[in-house]
Parts: structure tokens; C-alpha cells; sequence
């Protein structure tokens, strides 16, 4: 295993890096506040090829790994957990694309999306399938050459600016999982609107919104994968998830860190920096391993999957650990900066309420311990 | 519209550093960038190509690794890159850069535009820019903030003082340009990748046709015989307590200082 990015890797990078450094961190706070779909920001992340990372070239994309789209999610995460948030879901609708899709789903569906021009979202939770994902209700009965889907969507990441969907439908919820049917669905098919946005903890910029569909008229060439193959899109596209809610984590906790660090050294107490306080260097020194940990978890899964390796697991412990550790980072991260760090002066207590997102989404903390050790316990992997 | 961008690479100087024996900036472990109003330029011409067609040509003089500065300039969308790379061009001061820019230009052949930086930010002169279109016998714009093009002439927004200038100049011309003039691009990751594969055209003192006296240390009259960065400014001193305490301990403070208030 070698995490040395190549010469390609690292000019990526590093120009993500520069971008998120001088555009995106600085407005991070005016685009939290806006409370409004960042789209400037977005049209910026098309106009950098940054949509479609790991999206064959033929296709659109820059046909490069998983690895450094997991490198540049860390960046942009980092400058502004709202974008990464963006970024995050929207390879929700265009892996599993990629990887079930039919040569004409992808040459449809998949440069649009790539480009940017299209924004993806991915639908499967309900308010009766959250863990629980293989109780989906909404229903997809076929009708001639098309299903019609009755249900409602909740909590979709992207939901109502995204131009194309991933829905996870069912076509016969007697058989549970066995039932399951991805489908692509585009904004404006018939049957298909918006509810509610959720208001959150955090995050007021980033749309979480319901989708309802009403006898909605899908055809079956918008089948993703086989019928009744569902069950297997959602969990590959989940294993994919991880990684990117992993890397997000990273990212938000290294911000949280990087903000940390500098106050410690110029907050004077009792004559000295608090940075001299053994008290303070030990959270600081916690708060840089973890992070190190994280990454390194989360780089490995990104690594086995981009060698075709299984990952679940992996990526199942990657998102686990460091959604825990951006808890936990960014609740030491206030606690360094003491009373100033629960004012709104300071990012700090919004990196706190961002982080807890990270312990729910994408199967909660308790969902990937119950992965881990199924695999664990059955002997699979390493 | 074939415009050549003169760039410069520089150390990124928001911590300047000055070797107390040689007066040269200290460049170990300061990262090197474009210099910022270069960029500025870059972008100009990028959106004159963009709007009325024609080619970009970037040149820089400087040693081998401000092929870096070039690419990225070939990665926002520069069409070519020109490195002026010989170590007989080491040591030049504004004349002499001036000198060798205009050598670099004159083999280059047809342009219609020369666009620079209003100045660097390491030698701070502005002086290069003007310089060049003085060697090269064209007009010259400095301080741009608005470029369009009408009519084979170029119509330029000079900002100055108190005052902004407008000016219709005749092709070919040079233009230094201010930073409000645009916000530069952010290179997208595919032109990122391209740059790094371009070929970056490398010519010497020779390849110009230079005379060795006119370039480097020796073509530069100016000698430089101190450089220190400014002092830092202390830590001020911060005041608690109610109003009237604050305000009549600042007073005190000002009396102090012998501070003229008026």
C-alpha cells in the first residue's frame, strides 16, 4: 500500500488546495449564513472539472482514482463542509451510474453530470428505511414499458437542485430487499416534486429535501442495474458513501484543528500561551492523531477500492472512526478556545454542530459497528 | 489579438526575509508564486483572446523552476510559454530585464499587445512594464483597470489617484494592469494536467540575440546596497475596565507619548 500521489495526483491537489485557500474558506461562514443553495460555489467546482473526478474520460471525467477524489473531498471539506457536502452526495448518483449503468445510462446521464452541468442525488431513505434500509416502501409497479412510483423520499442531501436521481424504489415490498429497484429519475418527469427542506442542527445551506412521487411515469430503460437488483446499487453506492462522508470528517476535523492550533498559541493565560499547558498540548496532540488515523483509514478503503479490492469493511471503519473523531475534534476544538469558542466569533462551535452530522448519515455509527463486525466476525477481509 | 504577458516569479512575501550580508531575499523555504498583478495580466489577455480571438503567449525570465510560474499560466489558459533561462541574465535590474524582455519580444515577432503586472511584489519598482515599451517604441497604459477593444484600437481605464483616465491607444501597445481589473481564474483540474505535459519553449541569452553587456550584472547600473524588511510593529496594549477608567488611562497613555492630538 503507497499513499505517495503521482506527479498527476499531486498537481490536482494541489490546485484544489490553492482554490479552497484563497475562494472557498474565505466565504465558508457568508455561505453557511446565506442559508441558500450554494451555487456560486458549485458552478466553480464544475468550472474546476471537479463533478466527475473519477468518471471514466470517454464519459466526461477525469478518469482519475478514488484515492484523489477522497484527497480533493478532504480539501474542499476543510475550506467549506457545505460544498464538500455537495460534492459528496453528488458521486451518490454518478458512482452507481458508473457502475451499473448501461452503455446508453452512461453516455446519457453520465457527462452532464461529470461537467457539472447536472448536479446527482441519491434517494433512499424514508421516513420507515432509515437504518433499517431494506424496508423501503416507496412502491414501483410496472405498467406496460414503465413503473410508476408512489412514495415519499426524506433527508435527501441535494434534494431539488440536483437534476438527477438515484431512487431506490421497490417493486414488490413483500420480499423485503429482494424487492428493491434503483431507477434513474430527472427533475420535471411528471409525478415527481419537492416537499419539505428539513431545518437543521447545521448546514441551513445545504438542501436535505423530501421527494415525492405520485403515480410518477418512469420508463424501464431508467432501470439502474437489474429489477429487483436494488438492494446491491444502494449498498455499493453506500460502500462509496462511506468514503466520502469518511474524507468530509477529515476534513472538517483538520479545520477545526488548523483553527485550533493558532489560538492556543496567541491566547495568553496566567502569563503564558495556553499552548504551553500540558493540558492543552495533550488535546492538540490527540486531535492530530486521530485525524492522521482517519485519514489513513479512510485512504486505505479508497485504495482497495481503486485496486477492485472488497472495501466494505474498511470503508465501513474509515466512516466510523472519523465521523467519531470529528466529534470529537471539533468538541475539543471549543473547548480550547473556552468561552470564545461557544460565541458565533469563531468557527469552532459550527464545526461542532457539523460534526455530529457525520456520526448519523450514511448508516450511523451503530449501523457500521454492526458491518464491522459481521465481517469481522465471519472472517472475511484481512 | 496576439498578446504576450510578461510574468514573474517571486517568493510568496507575506514574511519577507533579507540575508543581512548579500541584501538578496532569502528564497530557501519560501514557497515562489506568480507575481499576483501577473496574474491579473494573464487573465486580461485571457479575456481578449476569449472575446476577439488570437493567441497568448507567456515569457518569463528566471531560472528553471519558474517553469512552475509558466504552467501555471499554460494551465488558466495561456496558449504558449516562453522560459528566458541563462544564467548571463542573472542579477539584472529594471533596465536590464527591460533589456532582455524586449529581445525576448522582438524574437517572438507580431504582437498586437503586451500586457505586464503593474509591478512585482518583491522589487516593488513598476518599472520593467514601462521600461519594455520604451525599448520596444510603443505606447504604453500603465495602471489599467478596464481593457476593451474597438476598432484595431484598445481603449484602456487608467486608474490613478483621485481620478480614473480614459485612454484610446493604437496597436501594438503595452498595458500594466492593477488587481481590481479582474479576479484571475482558478485553472480548472483538466488544463492542470495538460500544463503539466506542455512543452515550455527555453531560450538563452543567444537564442535572443542578447548583448552581454546590456543583460545581468553587467547590463544593470543599479546597485542594491541595503534591503531590510520594515520594523514590526509592537504588540499595542489593550485597555480593560469601565469607560471612564479606559478613557483617562488613554489620555494618560497619548500625554506619554507626546502625541500632537488635533
Amino acid at each position: 500500500m503507497d499513499f505517495t500521489f503521482n506527479e498527476d495526483q499531486s498537481a490536482v491537489i494541489d490546485a484544489v488546495r490553492e482554490f479552497c485557500d484563497e475562494d472557498l474558506a474565505p466565504k465558508a461562514q457568508e455561505t453557511d449564513e446565506a442559508g441558500r443553495w450554494p451555487a456560486e460555489n458549485v458552478r466553480k467546482l464544475a468550472e474546476l472539472d471537479l463533478m466527475g473526478i473519477p468518471v471514466p474520460e470517454e464519459y466526461g471525467g477525469l478518469g482519475m482514482d478514488f484515492l484523489t477524489w477522497s484527497a480533493v473531498g478532504e480539501e474542499l471539506s476543510r475550506a467549506c463542509t457545505t460544498t464538500g457536502a455537495v460534492y459528496g452526495a453528488h458521486v451518490l448518483c454518478v458512482y452507481p451510474i458508473m457502475l451499473f449503468g448501461t452503455e446508453a445510462q452512461k453516455k446519457k446521464y453520465l457527462p452532464p453530470l461529470a461537467q457539472g452541468e447536472h448536479i446527482g442525488a441519491f434517494g433512499l431513505t424514508e421516513p420507515g428505511a432509515g437504518s433499517d434500509a431494506g424496508s423501503v416502501s416507496t412502491k414501483a409497479d410496472k405498467d406496460g414499458d414503465h413503473y410508476i412510483l408512489n412514495g415519499t423520499k426524506i433527508f435527501i442531501t441535494n434534494g431539488g437542485e440536483a437534476q438527477t436521481y438515484v431512487i431506490i424504489a421497490n417493486v414488490d415490498p413483500s420480499k423485503g430487499t429482494r424487492g428493491m429497484t434503483a431507477f434513474i429519475v430527472e427533475k420535471g418527469t411528471p409525478g415527481f416534486e419537492f416537499g419539505k427542506n428539513e431545518r437543521k442542527m447545521a448546514y441551513p445551506s445545504l438542501p436535505n429535501r423530501e421527494l415525492v412521487f405520485t403515480d410518477c411515469r418512469v420508463p424501464k430503460e431508467n432501470i439502474l442495474g437489474r429489477e429487483r437488483g436494488g438492494f446491491l446499487v444502494a449498498m455499493r453506492t453506500l460502500g462509496v458513501g462511506r468514503i466520502g462522508m469518511a474524507i468530509g470528517a477529515v476534513g472538517l476535523a483538520r479545520a477545526a484543528l488548523e483553527a485550533a492550533i493558532p489560538y492556543s498559541k496567541q491566547r495568553v493565560q496566567f502569563g503564558k500561551p495556553i499552548s504551553s499547558f500540558q493540558a492543552i498540548q495533550f488535546m492538540i496532540a490527540d486531535m492530530a492523531t486521530e485525524i492522521d488515523a482517519a485519514r489513513l483509514l479512510t485512504w486505505r478503503a479508497a485504495w482497495l477500492k481503486d485496486q477492485g479490492k472488497p472495501f466494505e469493511r474498511e470503508a465501513a471503519m474509515a466512516k466510523l472512526y472519523a465521523s467519531e473523531t470529528a466529534m470529537r475534534v471539533t468538541t475539543k476544538a471549543v473547548q480550547i478556545f473556552g468561552g470564545y469558542g461557544y460565541t458565533k466569533e469563531f468557527p469552532v462551535e459550527r464545526y461542532m454542530r457539523e460534526a455530529k452530522l457525520f456520526e448519523i448519515v450514511e448508516g450511523t455509527s451503530e449501523i457500521q459497528r454492526l458491518v464491522i463486525a459481521n465481517q469481522v466476525l465471519r472472517g472475511s477481509s484481512e | 489579438m496576439n498578446t504576450v504577458v510578461c510574468i514573474k516569479q517571486v517568493p510568496e512575501t507575506t514574511d519577507v526575509r533579507v540575508d543581512p550580508k548579500t541584501n538578496a531575499l532569502i528564497r530557501e523555504g519560501v514557497k515562489s508564486i506568480i507575481n499576483p498583478f501577473d496574474e491579473n495580466a494573464i487573465e486580461a489577455a485571457l479575456q481578449l483572446r476569449d472575446a476577439n480571438g488570437g493567441k497568448v503567449t507567456v515569457v518569463c525570465m528566471g531560472p528553471p523552476q519558474a517553469e512552475e510560474a509558466l504552467r501555471h499560466a499554460l494551465a488558466m489558459g495561456a496558449d504558449e510559454a516562453i522560459l528566458l533561462c541563462d544564467p548571463a541574465s542573472r542579477g539584472s535590474d529594471t533596465l536590464a530585464t527591460s533589456y532582455t524582455l524586449a529581445q525576448v519580444v522582438r524574437k517572438i515577432g507580431e504582437f498586437d499587445l503586451i500586457i505586464c503586472g503593474k509591478q512585482a511584489i518583491d522589487g516593488d519598482t513598476g518599472q520593467v512594464g514601462p521600461g519594455l515599451a520604451e525599448r520596444l517604441g510603443i505606447p504604453q497604459v500603465t495602471f489599467a483597470i478596464g481593457l476593451e477593444l474597438a476598432d484595431k484600437k484598445l481603449r484602456a481605464r487608467r486608474v490613478l489617484d483621485d481620478l480614473f483616465e480614459v485612454l484610446d491607444v493604437r496597436l501594438p501597445a503595452l498595458v500594466t494592469v492593477v488587481k481590481q481589473i479582474n479576479e484571475p481564474r482558478f485553472p480548472g483540474m483538466r488544463n492542470v494536467l495538460k500544463a503539466k505535459k506542455a512543452q515550455i519553449t527555453r531560450w538563452t541569452a543567444a537564442d535572443i540575440g542578447a548583448d552581454l553587456t546590456q543583460t545581468g550584472f553587467d547590463g544593470s547600473p543599479t546597485t542594491v546596497i541595503k534591503v531590510w524588511p520594515p520594523e514590526r510593529r509592537g504588540g499595542g496594549a489593550i485597555l480593560h475596565g469601565d469607560t471612564d477608567e479606559v478613557v483617562t488611562a488613554l489620555a494618560g497613555a497619548i500625554k506619554e507619548l507626546n502625541i500632537a492630538v488635533g
